[in-house]
């Protein structure tokens, strides 16, 4: 296949007292694994929003699947579910996803409302929480949750619904090393298995694993940067205008000086 | 300066001085006599946040194997409704009583604990109907035979274009009127316990949706019902948050005055959050209809509560007619 996922051409989008993104375009074909970069407030979240259309944008156009999502075909019952099925969204703020009485009911959601036969959501319920190892929390209010445990519900909650695209929104943080370590290889088997992935993150170091291109958003919410993740995690001087790379100040017998450092060799030993 | 740090050499790191060293033992020591107590404000809300999480949230009562969680939701509704009218319609106090008896056996039967049940139900009717109601037990509010006089002025008292009467005193019309309001109060809120307790929050908006309840109106429900959560919770965490950042006790003041400074922080941010929960409920298919896993059935024990409910409001309504 050669379609595209997501076309969005110079895409703004304003909050009422902040600027989300300004002028954007980007292209994501189906299949692809992508890293989107950038630092805090750099418009990552309001990025996938709109491609998940639930945000339109005030300037420029977004299509999915080469069909332009706009007020009309959002509201049209059978391009919405169609949609909703196709593209699965893990927000930032696992607490803002999970609003049922339990994890069981939590991740049945997206499949119950997306129409899909009763044995077949119990299926995938059950199945999804034993890839994610989830079992024993079935029952469990979600509000009751850890932070980190909340995390893997919200994913289980997504990947139930077994869409063909994946918007992550920092998927890794706070979850523990084990867990982290289990998220990557799963990015990866997804994508093996046909999945278009997209993860916003800011931890550069897991990027070449769960991403074979990269997109870097500015502090001024415009793109800076685009390419292969290999050449993107090698330019130090736009990462380091992203702000995404930080000085260390090292000390080596007793002086002090500071360089450019990345994390991206820190994580090399996979 | 008392606070100083000990050792005045400078942090290495390029922090400012202050933020350096070890602090002073002293820091340390408590403070004999200044416990920490969580004020008044704090335990309101805390303890509102955890009574409506385990009562209103939490569907530990509704998975109990009781009457009524047996129950198809409609069945349930449907009953609600009937007998909602019948106490709405009942004018003698003892019939009212009746029907209050019945809520009461019902929820016995749920296996509801009845110190749960009565301590629910009577936490709101002085709130929402005491008040309302106290005014018009007296003769000075409306007029009727005295029961008991409270106050005898020995002449007639005059406010204005008003005659007051010549003593206050508590009358009988009052007094049963008063009566009937706060028993129809008492039946009405028990029936939507009941219903709430023994049903899933999801059956229940399905149920409701099923009985011809507009959608926008069950969107609205279920999203008040998340934003009352996010309120409750966003309020206890930021007591909490604000706890860990104070030095010694606060006055009762001082909370108030944080609780009524923090209330357009509060609802900004739980605005922003259930916006957020809105378009995470959208981005996974919910378009406003209600819906559940479970199937609902209706059998014969579905079709005989319904009956009976019914019966038992017609009854109230035939019985009350004749009394009255
Ligand atoms: N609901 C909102 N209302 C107003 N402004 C917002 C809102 N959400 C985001 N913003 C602003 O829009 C800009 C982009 O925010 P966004 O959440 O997309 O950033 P991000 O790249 O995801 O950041 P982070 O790495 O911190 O998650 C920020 O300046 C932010 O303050
Ligand atoms: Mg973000």
């Amino acid at each position: 296949m050669t379609a595209n996922a997501f076309e969005v051409k110079s895409v703004s989008y304003h909050y009422e007292d902040a600027a989300g993104l300004d002028g954007v375009s980007l292209t994501v074909a189906a299949g692809e694994k992508v890293a989107l970069l950038g630092a805090n407030g750099s418009g990552k979240s309001t990025m996938l929003k709109i491609l998940d259309g639930l945000i339109l944008p005030n300037e420029g156009t977004v299509a999915a699947f080469g069909e332009k999502l706009t007020e009309e075909t959002l509201n049209d019952e059978g391009f919405s579910k169609a949609f909703r099925r196709r593209v699965g969204f893990v927000f930032q703020n696992p607490e803002a996803q999970l609003f049922s009485s339990s994890v069981w009911e939590e991740i049945a959601f997206g499949p119950l409302h997306l129409g899909l036969e009763h044995d077949e959501i119990i299926t995938r319920v059950e199945d999804t929480m034993h890839i994610l190892g989830i079992n024993h929390l079935k029952d469990r209010p979600p509000y009751h949750l850890s932070g980190g445990e909340k995390k893997k519900v919200a994913l289980a909650s997504v990947l139930a619904i077994n869409p063909e695209v994946l918007l992550l929104d920092e998927p890794s943080a706070g979850l523990d090393p084990k867990t982290e370590d289990f998220l990557i290889h799963l990015i990866s088997d997804l994508n093996r298995a046909g999945k278009t992935v997209i993860t916003a993150t800011q931890d550069l170091g897991i990027v070449p694993q769960i991403a074979s291109r990269a997109i870097v958003l500015g502090e001024d919410h415009r793109l800076s940067g685009a390419g292969p993740a290999g050449e993107v995690l090698g330019d130090e001087e736009l990462l380091r205008l992203a702000n995404l790379v930080h000085y260390h100040a090292h000390e080596h017998d007793g002086l002090r000086h500071y360089h450019p450092h990345s994390h991206v060799e820190e994580h090399d030993h996979h | 300066m008392p606070d100083q740090d000990p050792s005045k050499t400078a942090p290495p790191t390029g922090l400012p001085a202050w933020m350096g060293g070890a602090r002073p033992a002293t820091v340390m020591a408590a403070v004999p006599g200044r416990r920490r107590k969580d004020s008044a404000v704090q335990k309101t809300i805390e303890g509102i946040a955890a009574a409506l999480k385990t009562s209103v949230f939490s569907e530990k009562i509704a998975s109990r194997p009781g009457l009524l969680q047996k129950m198809d939701p409609r069945a349930k509704a449907v009953s609600l409704l009937g007998l909602l009218v019948a106490a709405a319609l009942v004018r003698q106090p003892l019939i009212l009583l009746g029907l209050y008896a019945v809520t009461t056996a019902a929820a016995g039967a749920s296996r509801i604990s009845l110190k749960f049940f009565l301590k629910r139900v009577w936490l709101f009717i002085p709130v929402f109907a005491g008040l309302i109601v106290l005014p018009s037990i007296f003769n000075v509010v409306k007029a009727g035979d005295p029961l008991l006089t409270i106050w005898n002025f020995g002449h007639e008292v005059r406010l204005g274009p008003w005659s007051l009467g010549t003593s206050i005193a508590i009358t009988k019309q009052g007094l049963t009127g008063a009566a009937i309001l706060v028993l129809r109060v008492a039946v009405s809120v028990s029936l939507a316990v009941l219903l709430a307790l023994t049903t899933r929050w999801s059956d229940l908006l399905k149920a409701l949706r099923v009985l011809f309840v507009p959608r926008v109106f069950i969107l609205i429900l279920s999203m008040t019902y998340r934003y009352i959560f996010l309120l409750l919770d966003l309020a206890a965490e930021m007591f909490t948050a604000r706890r860990s950042r104070m030095v010694g006790p606060s006055s009762p003041r001082e909370d108030r005055h944080f609780a009524a400074a923090s209330i357009g922080t509060l609802l900004g941010k739980s605005h922003a959050l259930s916006e957020e929960v809105y378009a995470a409920m959208v981005s996974r298919g919910y378009d406003g209809e209600p819906l559940s896993l479970r199937r609902f059935h209706m059998r014969g024990p579905d079709w005989l509560l319904a009956l009976a409910a019914a019966a038992a409001a017609a009854a109230a309504i035939g019985a009350d007619r004749l009394l009255g």
